[in-house]
C-alpha cells in the first residue's frame, strides 16, 4: 500500500488549529467590518476545509488520480457557481427596451 | 500452485494486480462518489447565495434568530469527531484493534451529541413557530409591531441545508456500525483497512459540509448589530 502513516501529533495539531479558525470565526462574527464579514467568514471555512483535506483526508499524500479527481470537483464546481450566479447578479444591470414589454404581453391578434 | 495461493494476499480480490492497486482504486472511486456530493451540495449553496441577495434583510434577521452558542459547540463537536475518526484510521494503519473500536464508538458517540443538539435546536424552532409549511407565526420570535417579509425562504433554505447534512450523518452512522462489527472481529489488518479509510472520507466530507453551512447560516447575519 501506498499510504503515509501520519503521526498522532500531527492530528491533534490541526484538530487545535480548526478549533482556533472556529473560535475567530465566531469572534469575527461579531465586529462590524461590513461586507468583509461574510469574505472573512469564507475564507476562514476554505481554510478549515483545506486541512481536513490535506491531513485528515490524506489528500497531502494521495495519488495523482485522486488529486486530479478533486481539482476537477473544483473546477465544476467553479462554473457552476461562476455561470449561476453571474446571471442572477447582472440581471438588472441593463433595463430591458422599453418597446419589449407591451409587445411581449399582448396576445398576438387572432385572424379568422 | 500452492506457491502462488500462498502468496497472494487474503483481502485480495482477483481483479487487481496487488494491494497497492486495489487501495487505491477504492480511494479514487471514493473521490469520484464526493465529488458528485460536492455538485450536489453546490447547487443548493448556489441557490442560497441568490435566494440570500434577493431576501437580505429576511437572511440576515433569521440567521440572527439562530442560535450561535449552540452552532458553535456543535462545530467543535463535529471537528472532534473528525479527529476521532482519523485516530480510528491510525489505530487500523498501526494494527490495534481494541483502539479502532474505540475511536469508532466515539465518533458515533460525538455524531449522536451534533444530532441531539441539532434536535434540540430544531425543537426550539418549532416551539418559537419558525418552521415554514408546519408552524410559522414569527410573533414570538419578532419585537411587538416588526415583520419581517421572506423569513420563511431563510428557514427553509435552514431547515433542508441541516437536515440533509445530517441526513448524511445518519448514513453515515449506519457505516460506522458495520466498521465497529468488523474490526470487532479482527477483519482489519494494517494490510487491509481499505474500508476505515474510505468511510472515514465519507465523514470528513460531511464535516467539511458543516464546516460551511456554520458561517453561511449563524455567522454573517450581522450578529455586531444585537
Amino acid at each position: 500500500m501506498s499510504e503515509h502513516i501520519v503521526s498522532v501529533r500531527s492530528y491533534v495539531l490541526v484538530f487545535l488549529a480548526l478549533l482556533c479558525l472556529t473560535a475567530l470565526t465566531v469572534g469575527v462574527a461579531f465586529v462590524d467590518l461590513g461586507s468583509m464579514n461574510t469574505v472573512i467568514a469564507l475564507v476562514i471555512a476554505a481554510t478549515k476545509m483545506l486541512l481536513v483535506m490535506l491531513i485528515f483526508m490524506h489528500v497531502k499524500y494521495s495519488s495523482r488520480l485522486t488529486k486530479l479527481a478533486i481539482l476537477a470537483a473544483f473546477f465544476w464546481l467553479g462554473l457552476l457557481l461562476t455561470f449561476t450566479l453571474s446571471d442572477y447578479f447582472t440581471r438588472r444591470w441593463t433595463p430591458s427596451p422599453s418597446d419589449w414589454g407591451p409587445s411581449i404581453s399582448q396576445p398576438a391578434p387572432v385572424n379568422k | 500452485m500452492s506457491e502462488v495461493t500462498s502468496q497472494h494476499p487474503h483481502n485480495l480480490q482477483h481483479h487487481f494486480a496487488d494491494m497497492e492497486q486495489q487501495n487505491d482504486s477504492g480511494i479514487f472511486g471514493m473521490w469520484v462518489f464526493l465529488v458528485t456530493e460536492i455538485m450536489f451540495f453546490g447547487a443548493i449553496f448556489a441557490a442560497y447565495a441568490i435566494y440570500r441577495s434577493m431576501y437580505l434583510p429576511a437572511f440576515e434577521f433569521g440567521s440572527r434568530l439562530l442560535d450561535v452558542k449552540l452552532g458553535t459547540v456543535n462545530t467543535a463537536v463535529l471537528i472532534g469527531s473528525s479527529l476521532t475518526m482519523v485516530l480510528a484510521v491510525h489505530a487500523a494503519q498501526t494494527g490495534k484493534r481494541k483502539a479502532l473500536v474505540f475511536f469508532l464508538l466515539l465518533t458515533m458517540a460525538l455524531g449522536a451529541v451534533f444530532l441531539g443538539i441539532k434536535s434540540y435546536e430544531y425543537y426550539t424552532k418549532w416551539e418559537h413557530s419558525l418552521v415554514p409549511g408546519l408552524r410559522f407565526a414569527p410573533t414570538e420570535a419578532l419585537p411587538s409591531g416588526v415583520t419581517v417579509p421572506n423569513l420563511e425562504m431563510f428557514f427553509c433554505f435552514y431547515f433542508f441545508m441541516t437536515a440533509l447534512h445530517a441526513l448524511h450523518m445518519i448514513i453515515g452512522f449506519g457505516i460506522m456500525t458495520v466498521l465497529v462489527i468488523m474490526s470487532w472481529r479482527g477483519r482489519f489488518s494494517p494490510e487491509y483497512y481499505a474500508p476505515i479509510e474510505v468511510s472515514g472520507l465519507y465523514w470528513h466530507f460531511v464535516d467539511i459540509i458543516w464546516i460551511f453551512l456554520f458561517p453561511l447560516l449563524y455567522l454573517i447575519g450581522g450578529r455586531y448589530t444585537t
